[in-house]
């Protein structure tokens, strides 16, 4: 299994980040090989948008699962069409939430935050 | 002439200033451009209200053509786009239709489809005739409206009252560019300082003549009047902190219709404006 994870630092000890979208990188984790990559997210600096971008980007590393401590509205439809499954973040650190996920301590991250459609005007 | 009313942030008062400017005028244009929470209609309440859709261009792909190249998801700088499952999904309330994937696609996949975003209505009240711009909710941008507004053909009139949106974002830009001049609303507070610096910098990106009217003046210590005399900038109104006139005005009664007292405080504001525009042409024919 693949894991998405959004991140500020590449490091496994340090936590998630509190943005989706526009994370610095995502880890994308492989269970079966125990290895991780870090990829830029090229969302970080969009205008607009950014969540989309940054789900495709998810989407297109060939992730099972997200963990993230929130995901916008258009984001999750595009992740949720891409088969990904959606898991709230706990605190602690990404190695931690791993850990969780797989012993299978993790909630799905059902409240979804409508975007903040009223900024798309610049 | 076009007077552009704007504020750093909603509630100082600029529907209220607006809305009174242009019925103490008597005959005159009021253009409600703030289409995410239009309100000067309240007050108006207009008769005979006639209302035009307005429509934006929306991507739709074909799927039957569409390889899945991607180039239409890389150039959308708006991120509307995305590839999932081999089928391209637009996201309408994110797409600006700059029409720009239409054009990239190599396919020829994608063509245009008509989306209504919005209204515009307009009626009279008294003489005043009422322009609102309405964005239907969720929509990006409520620019195309602003655009729409402003290339009907209107008849004459002495003067437009244009009520911006709040902000200095790109829609009020768009609000202003047509104007000759602008007012904006500051409070005495200090929070209303720094908005008042903001509006600032955007007037002074078109070059137009503006001037500040402070509301709810009170004499006592005033950092927004104190920051127009450091910079230099005319305050060609102070509306007094009066607690009759913020009974009246939030129970919807347009002052200036209501009391002479009022109405005089508001034709003095047209007064000081319509000086503040011939001052400034005098300046500009003189260089
Ligand atoms: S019309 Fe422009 S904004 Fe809309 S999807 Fe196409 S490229 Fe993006
Ligand atoms: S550019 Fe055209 S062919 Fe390529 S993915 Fe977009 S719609 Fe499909």
């Amino acid at each position: 299994m693949k894991i998405a994870i959004p991140v500020n630092d590449k490091s496994m000890d340090k936590g998630v980040c509190p943005s989706f979208g526009r994370a610095p990188y995502f880890l994308v984790y492989d269970t079966e090989t125990k290895k991780g990559d870090f990829i830029d997210n090229g969302a970080a600096s969009s205008q607009g948008g950014a969540g989309i971008k940054a789900a495709q980007l998810i989407v297109d590393n060939g992730a099972d699962a997200l963990i993230t401590p929130r995901c916008g509205e258009n984001a999750a439809s595009v992740i949720k069409t891409g088969q990904v499954r959606i898991y709230r973040s706990i605190e602690g650190s990404i190695q931690e939430n791993i850990y969780a996920l797989q012993d299978g301590r993790l909630s799905v991250l059902d409240e979804i935050q409508a975007g903040f459609h009223n900024h798309g005007g610049r | 002439m076009k007077i552009a009313v704007l504020s750093g942030k909603g509630g100082t008062g600029k529907t209220f200033i607006s809305v009174n400017m242009a019925a103490a005028k008597g005959k005159a244009r009021y253009i409600d451009c703030d289409v995410e929470e239009p309100n000067g209609y309240l007050f108006f309440k207009p008769q005979e209200v006639f209302s035009r859709e307005v429509t934006v261009k929306i991507p739709i792909v074909d799927e039957s053509m569409c390889d899945g190249c991607r180039i239409c998801i890389d150039f959308c700088k708006f991120n509307a786009l995305a590839l999932i499952g081999n089928k391209i999904r637009v996201f309408e309330e994110i797409c600006h239709s700059c029409g720009g994937c239409l054009l990239v696609c190599p396919q020829k996949a994608i063509r245009e489809k008509e989306k209504v975003i919005g209204r515009v209505e307009q009626g009279l009240s008294e003489g005043v005739q009422v322009v609102t711009g309405i964005l239907n909710i969720g929509e990006a941008s409520g620019v195309p409206i602003i655009d729409y507004i402003s290339n009907i053909q209107w008849d004459p009139m002495e003067l437009t009252f244009i009520d911006c949106p709040p902000g200095s974002e790109c829609i009020v830009m768009e609000s202003i560019k047509d104007a000759d001049y602008c007012i904006l609303v500051a409070e005495p507070t200090l929070f209303g300082v720094h908005n008042l610096n903001m509006v600032c910098e955007l007037v002074n990106l078109f070059n137009k003549p503006y001037g500040v009217v402070i509301n709810k003046y009170l004499d006592d210590q005033n950092p927004a009047e104190e920051f127009c005399f450091e910079k230099g900038i005319d305050i060609i109104g102070r509306i007094p902190f009066d607690k009759e006139l913020g009974a009246m005005n939030s129970e919807g009664f347009i002052v200036a219709r209501e009391s002479d007292k009022y109405r005089q405080i508001f034709l003095n504001l047209i007064n000081n404006v319509v000086q503040g525009v011939h001052h400034e042409a005098a300046i500009n024919s003189q260089r």
